[in-house]
């Protein structure tokens, strides 16, 4: 089985199947590599390109190490800036790009739809690895993978995603993973920064975090940029934190078995406070090694050789 | 000396819609009349051609009344020449056009600039619009006599709002000295901010920063308030919103002198368009909701809509190969916009063929008091002849402008244009 797209640019793209095979894949990439220490260099002369637009250092990473561990020839361009700077267009750069000859290229932008415009302009393989505040599919994934190692299924568990879903891709990625796979997903966060109409993707909108949390199974906690105070969206992190940050009083308010996630960098004290982050409901390190099997899984289904023969 | 013969004259102001001959001598229009006859013109003036228009339609000479043509100053995305010769293509014997240019145009000596540049270079007639502030800040009048002296026909600071509400009032009464209208770029740019897209389902999908449809009704709701409070008139320039249409609606109702337009690409197509993010796209006013699209399709049925117009806006790759956010705002529209108004409006029954007609020829020519607009004997002979049923494919790679930025490209769009006459001369034909 492979992915119809010669791209990942988003969940929303994919169907259940194909997210099913991707965790699938996964999986068994976890297992391998936890038995064996490590798993055929299926990737083998292939060579990735690793294009950040924006700073990250574990997302990067991580793709970094699921590329090497597979055998490919994986290169980092960093940019800080557009290419505009440079008096040139990013349609010029994604045809350099091309020039090189490149089986996968990972991009990290800030701007929503990069990956799409370079995928327009290139034959091979593109994975989002983060576009503005449109899609963070490989994020997704991976918690979604996490989800199920942690409740052995997605189907029908209850999730709530707090905070700045507004600019959060990881949100909108979640969203379309989540509901794919028949979770029930609820939103919370304060209504400056819930988009308009989000309710049409499925899920349901709470402006009050108790109630939302009330009785799930998983809490998804999203980054605050300090920035959106000066936008107006929050008066300031600290009245953010007091009606909207997880503690551990309102974590009480889920189910008993609930576990709190994050996509990482935590603000300490902000979204979820240091006890949540470091006690043991906390799946975010559990999330960060996951990571790397899902990414490995997808590099192996974009471009991986004998596909048919391989044992995943 | 041109004799067009056996069309359907479809002439709104002069209420005509029949089957006319039309004999043009010397740059004007000698006679509108049934079944004239060739041999009964004496041939003074030598070249006599007679034009065999069974089957198409004969409109006063259509006027896009908001072109941005970037001379001076941005000639790398189009000039007076080549705006002209896209005019042309597109059906429009006149374009009016905006003053952002590089310098603005806010004082005589850009006017003339212009005016002279387009009687030498330009295929089609040229009437510059001045700016209603200095430098399009919003802060200060432009000389705003001098510049009717010079010769513009509207003032505006399109591409930006006059945000402060006091300058937009003294603009509104300094101008009655001089009669001329205030064309206004409705966007409270508090609430645009950095938006890329309308506000609502697409821009939450796409995680695009959104524009909300607030942001332009709360200035039409301010500029209308000033306009009663002035008694002036004042011109709504690419009005995207159902909110809008509203507004413009009641205001009218009540007596208010205002008129308006809407751009093909804002009654065409709507937001989802912007799905694949595809740059061209990228527009400000933005790409509205379908009610936002349906409703000013129903403002252009039932009159509240006065005018079309393109708000061409040409940009070159380095404004448009690059990543959406960053992406110039705008789409060329003069090659499109007659074909677009044929296909979605008049085969579609939202317009009959003579609404369309007015709304691009009768209607601007009375908002910007231009002579034309109409088919007046004795009159400058300024005609655009139509075939409703002629397919037209919209190859971007043939345009005449020097930009390529539309959304439209491989679209097929049923009639459009297929002669252009200004002043008598046929400027442009269809092979």
């Amino acid at each position: 089985m492979k992915l119809k797209s010669k791209d990942l640019l988003g969940l929303e793209e994919l169907t259940s199947e194909e997210i099913s095979l991707i965790l699938a894949i996964a999986q068994s990439m976890k297992e391998i590599f936890s038995k064996k220490k490590q798993v055929p260099p299926s990737l083998k002369g292939k060579l990735i390109i690793n294009l950040f637009y924006e700073p990250s250092t574990r997302t990067r990473t991580s793709f970094e190490i699921a590329g090497k561990r597979l055998g490919a020839d994986i290169i980092n361009f960093d940019f800080s800036a557009s290419s505009m700077s440079k008096g040139e267009t990013f349609k010029d750069t994604v045809l350099n790009l091309h020039a090189m000859k490149p089986d996968i290229i990972v991009i990290r932008h800030s701007v929503s739809g990069a990956p799409q415009f370079v995928a327009n302009n290139i034959s091979a393989s593109v994975i989002n690895a983060g576009d503005g505040a449109h899609e963070h599919p490989t994020q997704a994934l991976l918690d979604l993978f996490t989800i199920k190692e942690t409740f052995g299924r997605i189907e029908r568990l209850r999730v709530a995603i707090i905070g700045d879903i507004s600019h959060s891709r990881v949100a909108r990625s979640n969203i379309w993973g989540l509901t794919k796979l028949g979770a029930l997903v609820k939103i919370a966060g304060p209504p400056t920064l819930i988009p308009a109409q989000i309710e049409k993707m499925g899920v349901e909108v709470f402006y009050d975090v108790d109630a939302a949390i009330k009785d799930v199974d998983v809490i998804i906690c999203l980054r605050i940029q300090t920035e959106r105070q000066n936008q107006n969206l929050l008066p300031s992190l600290k009245e953010y934190s007091r009606f909207f940050g997880i503690n551990q009083e309102r974590l009480g308010k889920a189910k008993p078995r609930a576990m709190v996630m994050h996509p990482g960098p935590i603000n300490r004290g902000v979204e979820i406070t240091s006890d949540v982050a470091d006690g043991k409901k906390s799946l975010t390190l559990k999330q960060v090694a996951n990571g790397l099997a899902v990414r490995m899984a997808l590099f192996y289904l974009l471009a991986g050789e004998n596909q048919k023969n391989v044992a995943y | 000396m041109l004799l067009i013969k056996n069309g359907r004259v479809i002439d709104p102001a002069n209420n005509i819609d029949n089957a006319l001959d039309i004999f043009i001598n010397q740059g004007k229009i000698i006679r509108v009349g049934k079944n004239i006859d060739p041999k009964g013109i004496s041939r003074d003036s030598g070249k006599f051609r007679i034009i065999d228009a069974s089957g198409k339609i004969i409109a006063p000479g259509f006027i896009d009344m908001h072109t941005h043509l970037r001379e001076p100053g941005q000639e790398g995305k189009e000039t007076i020449a080549t705006g002209c010769r896209a005019a042309a293509v597109g059906g429009f014997t006149a374009l009016a056009c905006m003053p952002n240019t590089n310098p603005v145009n806010d004082n005589k000596i850009v006017t003339s600039y212009i005016i002279n540049k387009a009687l030498k270079e330009g295929c089609v007639r040229v009437y510059p619009i001045g700016a209603i502030t200095r430098g399009l800040k919003g802060e200060n009048l432009s000389d705003i006599g001098e510049l009717k002296t010079a010769g513009v026909v509207a003032l505006s600071d399109d591409g930006e709002p006059v945000m402060n509400a006091e300058v937009m009032r003294r603009a509104l009464e300094y101008v009655k000295s001089f009669n001329l209208t205030i064309i206004s770029h409705c966007e409270d740019k508090d609430l645009s901010q950095s938006g890329a897209m309308h506000e609502g389902f697409v821009s939450t999908r796409l995680g695009l920063p959104g524009i909300p449809a607030a942001a332009e009704e709360v200035m039409v709701a301010r500029d209308l308030i000033l306009a009663e409070m002035t008694s002036s008139h004042i011109h709504i320039a690419h009005v995207s919103t159902a909110g809008s249409v509203d507004l413009i609606r009641r205001a009218k109702a009540k007596g208010i002198r205002v008129t308006c337009e809407v751009t093909p690409h804002h009654f065409t197509l709507t937001d989802e368009a912007v799905t694949l993010f595809d740059p061209n796209t990228k527009v400000n006013p933005p790409l509205r909701s379908q009610e936002d699209r349906d409703a000013l399709r129903e403002g252009l049925r039932d009159g509240t809509i006065d005018a079309i117009a393109t708000d061409h806006a040409p940009h070159d790759s380095l404004a448009k190969d690059i990543e959406y956010t960053l992406t110039a705002n705008g789409i060329v529209g003069l090659e499109t916009a007659v074909s677009l108004t044929l296909n979605e409006l008049v085969h579609s029954n939202i317009l009959t063929i003579n609404q369309a007609i007015a709304r691009l020829s009768a209607n601007p020519a009375r908002i910007l008091g231009l002579k034309g607009g109409a088919l007046h004997e004795g009159e400058d002979a300024d005609i655009t002849v139509l075939d409703l049923q002629r397919e037209f494919m919209v190859k971007p790679e043939t345009f005449k402008s020097k930009s390529r930025n539309t959304p439209f490209g491989g679209w097929k769009l049923n009639g459009g244009p297929i002669m252009t006459i200004v002043a008598g001369n046929i400027v442009w034909e269809a092979k």
